[in-house]
């Protein structure tokens, strides 16, 4: 437990002192998103009935982004070696920088959510299930993607490569994040949606750390 | 140390491939506590991969390596705590000081104690609010080498170690080894450079590249 | 260890094995296809397009064994390093999605006359379609790399992790259409299928398998064969 602190601070500072990037996503998260007004007209209406939807698949692009830079980095420097040979778990290591990358990506977005839900009108009743939902999804988008980042290391064209991998993963996450705050915002029960979320985060929770401990191990081989 | 102390570190009959290609076949070694493995052979011979077959990032095509007669992948967390490897990169963080480099990778292993007295080894004390991208490569190296330092381990393998030394740092890295080896401590190092290491076991990987034709060829 | 787990003794085995299964793909097919388009009756409601789930089925079927089938050898690859688990996994992604591709089009074109749209997002061609991206993710990670052993290993944990994904994207997907539109019209109703349409189904889809066994038996045999030039090739390099 102390050596996943370690590194989960370890990746905070760093993330503290390169703090650019951490704002990039957020960036790229609102304007990606102001351009739909652009694309299909400002009618209110329309907007209204677009935000849910529009806020995770931007979302889910915006945690896409920034994934190339999870391991890629500690790859090249020779720090993803010393990771491996240090004797901490491979799976607890990267369980530490799956949670850094959530709170320097995940938690931003979900902070910068309720602005979008304004710019289009939404029906603010929904915003408290629509950030429970963020809180549920975003960790899975950055477990599902750490898969795809720690597989892609030392790939040809690694960072067009992951889309490719990540984003049919993230499918039923973005079902059940946009079908939870789309039955709130119908006045029905979001409860189905929410634990689904919950489940689907907990297979994740297992599944990832097997899997990116498998594909570094190979790509350090 | 004293109840390892006792523990042989060998491989036996190791194959290693890498892409296709068997790079070394039949390669057997032993070090006992207090020994040093000098690793010598023209480029592409494999001291690299033997290095990092040693520390468990690549498994052997055929062979195995063993601690105290156990093969070191029943516990390869086991076996990463009582390394250091030390390879080309020298995992230094551009945008932490030298210290916050050092200590992160010493906290790893559950030791913060020795970070002062590990730069100072390597005549790092007065650089070590100093962040990364700020050091030569010389004193990236030298960064690298204090890992030994500040948290003990048993085993050093080192791959090229004084690339990019100076000659002080070059007798540094000697005194901190044969310090080590005082110890009971082990140390395997690939080097083309003069590196003073007395009574170190020379193993030459040149007369043991395989013949020229695999056996996937059928 | 396996060394490189005798192509030779594969090779022969793989000789005895291919005419039948190919001779018994054409003749299921043949025979599936015959009874499919003659002898199976219209639909009171489809009419004659209705004879398209001969094809589209069975297709289906396949695009999802054989991504199973795949996990198998994956799984077999990264826990004993069987190196012809993963040249089985490498030639039949490619035959997996051309099935998937093939139920997606054959879908499309049964769709057209009972929905006006070349597509609709139905919940199985959905799922189709998705599964489809994971054989194309798949086939791009192994051939991403130098080094074809990472392309192995790293595929092999891809389609691990896919064949854990598929269940719950499939039901994921299901929720989604109940939710936006009426069950789908492609369905066939299980146990009270007639028995003139179930036999063809059941033949094609045999002759369907045979001819999967038969190209990643091909498929296998050429990357052994290109395998065993660039060993040729490595050994000629340090020989000179």
């Amino acid at each position: 437990m102390k050596g996943l602190a370690v590194i989960v601070g370890r990746d905070l500072r760093l993330a503290l002192r390169q703090s650019a990037d951490a704002w990039l996503a957020v960036l790229f998260f609102v304007l990606t998103a102001a351009l739909f007004p652009f694309g299909i007209g400002p009618e209110p209406n329309l907007l209204r009935l677009i935000a849910p939807g529009v806020i995770w698949v931007v979302a889910l692009l915006a945690v896409l982004l920034s994934l190339e830079r999870l391991f890629l980095a500690d790859y090249e420097d020779g720090s993803l070696e010393q990771l491996l040979l240090s004797p901490l778990p491979l799976e607890l290591a990267i369980l530490g920088k799956v949670a850094a990358h959530w709170l320097t990506t995940g938690l931003p977005l979900i902070a910068a959510a309720p602005l979008l839900a304004v710019l289009f009108n939404m029906d603010l009743t929904g915003l408290g299930v629509l950030l429970l939902a963020m809180l549920l999804g975003t960790p899975v988008l950055s477990l599902i993607g750490a898969v795809g980042a720690a597989l892609t290391l030392g790939a040809r064209r690694g960072g067009v490569l992951i889309p490719l991998l990540v984003l049919p993963l993230y499918v039923p996450a973005l079902i059940f994040g946009v079908g939870a705050t789309e039955a709130a915002l119908a006045d029905l029960s979001a409860r189905p949606n929410l634990l689904f979320l919950g489940a689907l985060l907990l297979v994740m929770l297992l599944v990832t750390p097997l899997a990116a401990a498998a594909a570094l191990r190979q790509a350090l081989e | 140390m004293t109840q390892s102390a006792k523990a042989q570190f060998e491989g036996r009959d190791l194959l290693c491939r890498r892409g296709g290609r068997d790079v070394f076949a039949g390669l057997s070694y032993s070090l006992p506590s207090g020994g040093a493995l000098l690793l010598t052979g023209a480029n592409g011979t494999g001291k690299s991969s033997l290095l990092r077959l040693m520390a468990g990032l690549l498994r052997p095509a055929a062979g195995e390596i063993l601690w105290a007669g156990r093969s070191i992948t029943e516990d390869p967390e086991g076996h990463a705590a009582r390394l250091h490897y030390l390879g080309h990169l020298d995992a230094v963080k551009p945008v932490l000081s030298a210290a916050e480099n050092l200590r992160f990778w010493a906290s790893l292993r559950g030791r913060t104690a020795d970070v002062g007295a590990a730069l100072d080894h390597f005549a790092l004390g007065g650089l070590a609010d100093l962040p990364g991208r700020l050091l030569s490569a010389g004193q990236r190296r030298r960064l690298a080498l204090s890992r030994l330092l500040a948290s003990p381990a048993e085993l050093w393998l080192l791959d090229e170690p004084s690339v990019g030394l100076d000659h002080a740092s070059v007798g540094k890295l000697a005194e901190a080894i044969a310090a080590h080896r005082a110890k009971g401590g082990r140390v395997v190092v690939a080097t083309h450079t003069a590196l003073d290491l007395p009574d170190a076991e020379p193993l030459s990987l040149d007369a043991l590249a395989p013949p020229p034709l695999p056996e996937l060829v059928w | 260890m396996h060394r490189f787990a005798n192509p030779a003794r594969f090779t022969r085995i793989a000789d005895r094995v291919l005419p039948f299964a190919g001779f018994g793909a054409v003749a299921a097919l043949g025979i599936g296809f015959y009874l499919a388009l003659f002898v199976a009756p219209a639909d009171y409601q489809q009419g004659e397009t209705v004879r398209i789930m001969y094809v589209h089925v069975p297709s289906a079927w396949m695009a999802l064994f054989i991504y199973v089938a795949m996990a198998v050898a994956s799984a077999a690859a990264l826990i004993w390093r069987h190196p012809l688990a993963d040249v089985a996994a490498k030639a039949s992604s490619p035959i997996g999605a051309g099935f998937a591709f093939l139920t997606l089009v054959t879908g499309s074109l049964w769709g057209r006359p009972m929905w006006g749209t070349w597509w609709e997002w139905d919940g199985r061609l959905t799922s189709m379609l998705i599964l489809f991206f994971l054989y194309l993710g798949h086939m791009a990670l192994m051939h991403a790399f130098e080094d074809q052993q990472r392309g192995y290993r790293a595929a092999a944990v891809l389609a691990l992790v896919g064949v854990i994904n598929v269940p719950i994207i499939k039901f994921s997907v299901d929720w989604w259409a109940t939710l936006h539109q009426p069950a789908s019209v492609l369905r066939l109703d299980g146990p009270t299928i007639h028995s003139s349409m179930l036999w063809p189904l059941l033949i094609t889809a045999l002759g369907f398998k045979l001819y999967f066994v038969t190209l990643v038996l091909l498929r296998m045999k050429s990357e052994l064969i290109a395998a065993r030039l660039r060993a040729l090739d490595l050994a000629r390099l340090k020989a000179s």
